[in-house]
């Protein structure tokens, strides 16, 4: 049985559609991405998951629990992070820990089990009785986890949260997640982070609240990157990109910083050194290229080439 | 039952760790009760009176010699005729102008209502009116048959429904202290004023910070949050109640007549009312700031004005007069009124309870109903 399944869900904002008939699985277990620019509709159709907000069409279940008739049992049965921090600033610690386990029905004993966990897995041992708005992002938002998966939900969404830490307590966020996952409980994540995204089992890229693509990171990158990629360093990245943009052996190419990342055409994968064919062809264009070599694509790559797409398919 | 509780505790934590929120409850309803307290002893000693006896008999001189001993009066004039007297109210130098009628023995003997007509300089109405009283109560002292006709400076006669609620007033606040008719009601205006406030701050903050829509996630039922959310309120509001009661006693002076059990269960039922309205400010406010504003001016001020509270209602314009019957402070401030200065009962007051009653539950189950579809 798959964790959740999602047919056709659509979410009207009035005339705006902000979440654009998606469908979609996740297995249990599952660390599954959903990915996309702010405003793509991640947070809506997670509100639209957990029942917080009515589709305005298609379906969902969530633990076998169809989201729209049986919304108490899907609560049940799911912890939900959102974006926001929100557990309450003016509590401590081990209030907040004290006011979820109630609300949530933990027995006595099971509380005071969850509560010593969660302290330990935030590292929040030493500081229960710390008001919690004083404490740094990375323990709140751990604090927030914590919190929502005291009750041992089978899935847990998470919405944006590393917004706002450092690396460090990013990784060891991630560390959690996993760990999660690794105990068999379906973690359902959304960032906008496409490092963060490598991290996931599966993922799926929304653009404008549509789904452009979907699955692992392997795959995506082999999909949509299918000839490789070059790292192509420039004075001018400006004017090699417009250049490039219209070369037969280009699909796409894409500026960071001063240097482009091009992805190759099915005609690059016949010849035998694009890349030597790439830089002849700057250079006869009047333009140094200090460096030109292959790498590996990394999601942002594939982000940017699904949303680049159907300006190049024209 | 449990995740009831847990939300008593949370909200009292939270109340606790909040000196804003302390502030509102315990200090501002001690200042208000003795600001208004201070304010509202709106009592004149010297009212400077003409008086014309056209009667000119033992029980007229009897008649002006209890208006002179009552001590809230100093005749300034024994006027000739009308326009004498007339002319002393133009001037200012009197605020009321007593005329007996030359038939005043005569009915009097006969046992027939004589008419006395009191004129009053109406430029200052809360003093006019303080006026009123004590004329209704030295008239109404001296026993008789009296019925007192009031004029406005202009001509302009004052409906008698007036001078009747003068005359109960006056009945039940012997000493004519307008502080004593107006502490009781404070208790009502510092109950709105909190728990219309806080209510509807704790649930919109809730939203602003997120945890609303956490709560939403979890099994907690729409009713479990209402509850958790209103029950803290009720008993910060009896606390309140309590701290306004000790301060009308053993700062003012003032004795309660009737029951004190009896006024806390009737604070309760006002409270059904005020939280239903609290709840509903909440559903219609995005901030903190949009929920203050809205409480003060679609709840408490209207309140204020519309309950007979600061303004007598019989004064106000028949349609408006119609929409204070839907105002809940409207009975509770006549119940309070009732219970401390007239020790009245349940027998005495259980039609405006039961009014509250009803209005408490209409309007909670409407805004515990929008709270919901909001949440959905
Ligand atoms: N309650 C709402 N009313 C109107 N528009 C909304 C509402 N919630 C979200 N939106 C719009 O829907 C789009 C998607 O929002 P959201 O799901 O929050 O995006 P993301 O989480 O991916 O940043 C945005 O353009 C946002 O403005
Ligand atoms: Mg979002």
């Amino acid at each position: 049985m798959n964790s959740i399944e999602v047919i056709n869900l659509t979410k009207r904002f009035g005339k705006f559609t902000a979440v654009d008939n998606v469908s979609f699985n996740v297995g249990k277990g599952e660390v599954f991405g959903f990915l996309g620019a702010n405003g793509s509709g991640k947070s809506t159709t997670i509100r639209m998951l957990c029942g917080i907000i009515v589709p305005t069409s298609g379906e969902a279940s969530v633990n076998g629990f169809n989201i729209l008739h049986e919304p108490e049992k899907v609560k049940a049965n799911i912890g939900y992070m959102s974006q926001k921090f929100s557990l309450y600033g003016d509590l401590s610690v081990e209030e907040n820990i004290n006011f979820f386990g109630g609300i949530y029905g933990l027995s006595q004993s099971r509380l005071t089990d969850r509560k010593n966990w969660v302290l330990q897995m935030s590292g929040l041992t030493e500081r229960r009785k710390t008001l919690s708005a004083q404490l740094s992002v990375g323990f709140k938002q751990r604090l927030a986890l914590g919190c929502a998966v005291l009750h041992e939900p089978a899935i847990v969404f998470l919405d944006e949260p590393t917004g706002g830490v450092d690396p460090i307590s990013r990784r060891n966020f991630w560390k959690l997640i996993n760990e999660l996952s690794a105990s068999g409980t379906t973690v359902f994540v959304t960032t906008h982070n496409l490092d963060e995204a490598e991290f996931c089992n599966r993922i799926i890229l929304l653009d404008y609240g549509k789904i452009v693509a979907t699955g692992s990171p392997k795959e995506l990158k082999s999909e949509f990157i299918k000839n490789g990629m070059l790292f192509l360093e420039s004075d001018d990245v400006y004017t090699a990109y417009e250049l490039l943009e219209k070369h037969r052996l280009v699909h796409n190419a894409s500026i960071f910083g001063n240097a482009l990342h091009v992805s190759l055409s099915d005609a690059a994968s016949l010849e035998d050194n694009a890349a030597e064919a790439i830089r002849a062809f700057l250079e006869s264009n009047g333009i140094k290229v200090a460096g030109i070599r292959s790498i590996v694509p990394s999601l942002e790559d594939v982000f940017l080439e699904t949303i680049e797409k159907p300006a190049s398919d024209d | 039952m449990r995740a009831i509780i847990d939300f008593m505790v949370k909200e009292f934590l939270q109340f606790l760790r909040d000196p804003k929120m302390f502030a509102v409850v315990l200090i501002a309803p001690v200042i208000q009760l003795v600001f208004l307290g201070y304010a509202a002893n709106r009592d004149l000693n010297d009212v400077k009176t003409c008086i014309l006896d056209n009667d000119r008999s033992n029980s007229s001189r009897d008649f002006i010699s209890a208006f002179e001993k009552s001590g809230y009066f100093s005749v300034i004039q024994y006027s000739e005729n009308y326009s004498e007297l007339e002319r002393e109210i133009d001037l200012g130098n009197a605020l009321i102008a007593i005329v007996i009628p030359d038939d005043f023995e005569k009915n009097m003997n006969s046992g027939k209502t004589s008419n006395v007509q009191v004129i009053f300089d109406g430029s200052d109405g809360n003093k006019a009116s303080v006026a009123a009283g004590y004329v209704m109560s030295v008239a109404s002292s001296y026993g008789s048959k009296i019925f007192i006709e009031r004029f406005e400076k202009s001509g302009i006669k004052v409906p008698p429904a007036g001078s009747i609620e003068s005359v109960t007033r006056v009945w039940y606040n012997p000493d004519l202290t307008t502080r004593d008719f107006m502490l009781p009601s404070i208790v009502g205006l510092v109950l709105i004023i909190i728990t219309v406030n806080m209510t509807s701050l704790a649930i919109v903050k809730e939203r602003e910070i997120g945890t609303l829509e956490q709560l939403l996630v979890t099994p907690v039922k729409p009713y479990q949050l209402i509850l958790g959310k209103l029950l803290p309120f009720t008993v910060i509001g009896l606390v309140a109640v309590t701290l306004v009661l000790a301060v009308m006693i053993f700062w003012f002076g003032i004795e309660v007549k009737g029951s004190i059990s009896f006024l806390f269960f009737c604070s309760l039922i006002f409270m059904l009312s005020t939280l239903g309205l609290g709840l509903f400010v909440s559903t219609v406010s995005k901030s903190q700031q949009q929920a203050m504003v809205t409480s003060a001016f679609l709840v408490i001020m209207p309140m204020i004005f519309l309950s007979g509270f600061a303004f007598p209602i019989e004064s106000m314009p028949k349609i408006i007069q119609y929409v204070t019957y839907i105002i809940p402070l409207k009975y509770f401030t006549v119940i309070i009124r009732g219970i401390v200065l007239k020790g009245l009962t349940i027998a005495d007051l259980w039609l405006e309870l039961s009014i509250l009653f009803l209005l408490g539950v209409v309007i909670l189950v409407f805004s515990s109903l929008r709270f919901k579809k909001s949440m959905e």
